[in-house]
């Protein structure tokens, strides 16, 4: 690092400019005394709804009902007119030291000291060479962020017959983007016994792009030489069929962008990956926070708006000099489910966003009775009206929490 | 009509064409796939061994010493990523234990003197995370990781500013030996040539064939890797090896050269000289493995798997033969150890063919060694070369995220001596798409720019 390479020093660094970041941003610009400065490391900013050209985004923190690319130039647009800064083409590469951030841009390497960091990076689909899948390595094995890419952004054809891993939200999103490519879907393989998506699509869906969803079953082989000719799935009874394809597209198995945040030595979730966070986002370096997606992959992109600005209020509070140090208790979760975001709680402090938890469940549970204990103390004990379902977010009502003892130690949370 | 045609673009083929190269002959390579590098070569461990393991007195502990000091030396010319984290031969049992002095003995007798004993506390201080049961270890500092990819590449385009000429794709399909010449037979056409190279890895046994040799058996020997993510480097930064075996050198943990981690490999006898694809079996051994020499690794991301090809053969060491009377010379049953020892090999041919009616006196215009893209974790890449972003901003372009890979690297592959193939050989020659999204991100971009750098005058 030369002396020459230009220093940054904004109040708040926001590091990537997504759906949280930019509206985390937009709520802290205009109330913070200093520059609020968005990095993002693509042409533009705006993160995954940006390839994403389907509607359904908005919904939740907009009230309206958009295409994944009007939903982002929305926020960016917003987030400038909030008055934060937005450095685009600004890969953060790493650290300089415990308070200054390197990142590249193509005019040269910048090092960024801020007061305040707002992590944002979000989450990416677990490839096919992280699942272990075996077989050949051909062309023509996609994730669904790579599909929406090469369809949406760059408008290049995929293949003809295509199969799809995983039956949840994103994995319709893959199958609508196959179609709009002129590529049918042949089949969804989930793992589960019904597919994990809401069940608006699951039925609805198979008729609609004449598609069906293989249950129980998981992908044992990759063939085909130059191009995938086709993957083995096997089902929970061990009987194994080939299902011949052209495209494989591997959707879910969502994976938090933490390596900066484990690089600076922030306390990592053995679970989720994700930084171990409270209700407002602060991780375990008291001037670093994280939010959205990094936190509860994966979430909708209006949900993870609203918990950016959630975490805006919280930055705004320290940078005032309010920095509550106020014990907080972990939480630790039993299966079915596999991690909660926060994991940490301060019973005093302010609730999650959205006066929720979020947790990821590997079951499908109908009716879900949520149990809360500390020690051997039952805190709460409450039927829930809606599923636990791989897949997709399942939401923990903070009120259950509300008798948690800050003295008494960790959390249980167990469903039934 | 050419003088020396070289059959196989591996890095023995590519040490041996840049060598010839460099005297008065015009030397053709050959090689059946698109690529260099692309059979046996691309999946090798990528370790630069000092030989001490090597059988003492064969013609591979030579060349593969020999290899060691020349392959330091060009690395650091042509900007190869070359790192000596050192080794650790950790035995896990008393048995293993035990054999640790015959080893060290065996190294002395390879030339190697510099290995030391160590015992099991020792070993822990070394590699604190290594799982429970350690009973000793022998060092060897001077092994080392290198950028197997980009060796045979710098090789193979040395040989081409030198005046040779590269065909990909060309299959050997037969051979005509005559009294001045011979004609090599490919399925994209004729080549002619004074003196053929056999340097065809997997297929040199066939090749040898067809000059009417029959000593050499070659069949692949499959190795399946797991390579995992950059922060697993925290967990092992020397190579870690397994007492030897029969089937070769057993499982290794290794840091990569380019700063993961890497597990393997498997050894599975194969038939099939194309099959690279990964097995059930192959993961649930690796990961068995795995779990008891450092088990925090299996809490890493997996960033990808590989299978490789190994040329075993049926002799006891390397065939290296010069056949006059047919102007044929083979390189042949060479392992793993060829990444190592491949200049050796080349060297060593010069000197047997120096005997024969070919004038293998170097000349002295040769061009400058190429300086190749810095692809190395401990390098100073593009993207934090303050100087190279000032002179031109698309190294300042980060394409591939998690690799680090600018823009202007991704043009520089394309406009190189011998540019890719192939996206894979662009993986090959700039990391992009190596990382732990395996392109999620950047894979259509990258290969956008591919096809736009492919026509020629496009910036």
């Amino acid at each position: 690092m030369t002396e020459n390479t230009r220093l940054l020093t904004p109040r708040v660094a926001v590091i990537g400019g997504g759906p949280a970041g930019l509206r985390a941003a937009t709520k802290l610009a205009p109330a913070v005394d200093g520059e609020v400065l968005v990095l993002d490391r693509e042409r533009e900013a705006g993160g995954i709804p940006r390839h994403a050209d389907h509607p359904g985004y908005g919904i939740r923190d907009r009230k309206r009902f958009m295409s994944g690319p009007a939903y982002a130039k929305a926020l960016v647009a917003d987030a400038e007119a909030a008055g934060a800064h937005i450095m685009t083409r600004a890969m953060v590469t790493g650290w300089e030291d415990d308070e200054t951030l390197v990142a590249t841009t193509p005019q040269g390497r910048v090092r960024i000291r801020p007061e305040v960091f707002c992590f944002a990076t979000g989450a990416r689909e677990r490839p096919r060479t992280a699942r272990m899948i075996p077989g050949t390595r051909p062309g023509g094995i996609l994730t669904t962020g790579q599909l929406q890419n090469l369809v949406h952004v760059n408008h290049e054809r995929v293949g003809t017959r295509a199969v799809v891993v995983g039956a949840e939200l994103v994995s319709w999103s893959a199958v609508m983007t196959l179609q709009e490519a002129g590529c049918r879907t042949v089949a969804l393989v989930s793992q589960y016994p019904k597919g994990e998506s809401y069940g608006l699509f699951t039925g609805p869906g198979q008729l609609l792009f004449r598609t069906r969803v293989e249950t129980e079953s998981k992908v044992v082989r990759v063939l085909g030489r130059s191009r995938v000719t086709g993957v083995e799935i096997e089902r929970a009874d061990g009987a194994r069929k080939v299902l011949e394809c052209d495209t494989l597209v591997f959707t879910g198995g969502w994976v938090p962008d933490n390596e900066l945040l484990r690089m600076a030595g922030v306390e990592i979730d053995g679970a989720s990956g994700s930084p171990v966070v409270d209700a407002t986002g602060r991780t375990s370096r008291e001037n670093v926070f994280a939010v959205g997606n990094l936190n509860h992959p994966v979430e909708t992109a209006d949900v993870v708006a609203l918990a950016g600005e959630h975490v805006a209020d919280r930055i705004i509070e320290h940078l005032r000099g309010d920095r509550p140090s106020i014990p907080t208790v972990g939480i630790e979760v039993d299966d079915p489910i596999l991690w909660v975001s926060p994991s940490a709680y301060d019973p005093q402090g302010p609730e999650p966003a959205r006066g929720r938890f979020v947790a990821w469940v590997d079951r499908l549970v109908p009716r879900p009775t949520v149990t809360v204990r500390q020690s051997e103390r039952v805190v709460a004990c409450k039927r829930l009206w809606w599923p636990a379902a791989p897949g997709r977010a399942f939401r923990i009502p903070s009120s259950l929490l509300q008798d948690v003892d800050a003295a008494d130690g960790d959390v249980r949370i167990s469903l039934e | 009509m050419y003088d020396v045609a070289v059959i196989g673009a591996g890095v023995v083929g590519a040490a041996i064409a840049r060598d010839l190269a460099g005297t008065r002959n015009s030397v053709v390579v050959l090689d059946a796939r698109d690529d260099v590098g692309e059979g046996t070569t691309k999946a090798n461990t990528a370790i630069l061994h000092t030989g001490y393991d090597a059988k003492p007195g064969t013609l591979e502990s030579r060349l593969v010493a020999r290899g060691y000091d020349i392959l330091t030396e060009y690395c650091a010319r042509a900007n190869i990523g070359l790192d000596r984290t050192g080794a650790v031969l950790v035995a896990w049992d008393e048995e293993q234990a035990a054999s640790l002095p015959g080893l060290q003995a065996k190294a002395v007798e390879n030339g190697y003197e510099d290995t030391s004993l160590i015992s099991a506390e020792d070993v822990y201080d070394q590699l604190p995370s290594l799982g429970p049961g350690v009973t000793g270890g022998l060092v060897v500092p001077d092994e080392a990781v290198i950028d197997a990819w980009t060796v045979p590449l710098a090789l193979a385009a040395e040989a081409v500013q030198r005046g040779a000429t590269f065909l990909r794709e060309h299959r050997v399909t037969g051979v005509d030996v005559g009294a001045e010449q011979t004609v090599v037979h490919t399925d994209k056409g004729d080549v002619t040539a004074r003196w053929v190279v056999n340097a065809a890895g997997l297929g040199g046994d066939v090749v040898d064939a067809m000059f009417g040799h029959d000593r050499l058996k070659v069949h692949p020997r499959k190795g399946e890797l797991l390579v995992y993510d950059k922060l697993a480097t925290q967990l092992v930064d020397k190579i870690v090896l397994a007492a030897p075996s029969k089937l070769g050198k057993g499982v290794l943990i290794s840091p990569t050269i380019f700063g993961n981690v890497m597990l393997g490999p498997t050894a599975e006898d194969m038939e099939d000289k194309a099959d690279t694809s990964t097995s059930e079996s192959g993961f649930e051994f690796l990961l068995e493995k795995g779990s008891r020499i450092l088990p925090a690794l299996l809490d890493e991301e997996v960033t990808a798997s590989y299978a490789g090809l190994r040329a075993a053969n049926n002799q006891s060491d390397y065939l290296i033969d010069v056949d006059a009377a047919q102007r044929y010379v083979i390189a042949g049953a060479i392992r793993s150890t060829g990444l190592t020892s491949a200049p050796a090999v080349a060297e060593y041919i010069v000197g047997l063919l120096a005997e024969t009616d070919l004038d293998v006196t170097m000349r002295d215009d040769l061009p400058p060694v190429p300086v190749m893209p810095a692809l190395g974790e401990h390098q100073v890449r593009p993207h934090a070369d303050d100087e190279m972003i000032a002179a031109d901003s698309a190294y300042g372009e980060v394409v591939c995220f998690c690799e680090r890979v600018t823009r202007g690297e991704i043009r520089d592959a394309m406009r190189s001596t011998i540019p890719p193939g192939s996206l894979q050989g662009l993986r090959r020659r700039t990391r992009a798409m190596n990382g732990r999204c395996q392109a999620f991100f950047c894979g259509a971009e990258v290969k956008k720019l591919y096809e736009s750098y492919r026509e020629p005058g496009d910036d």
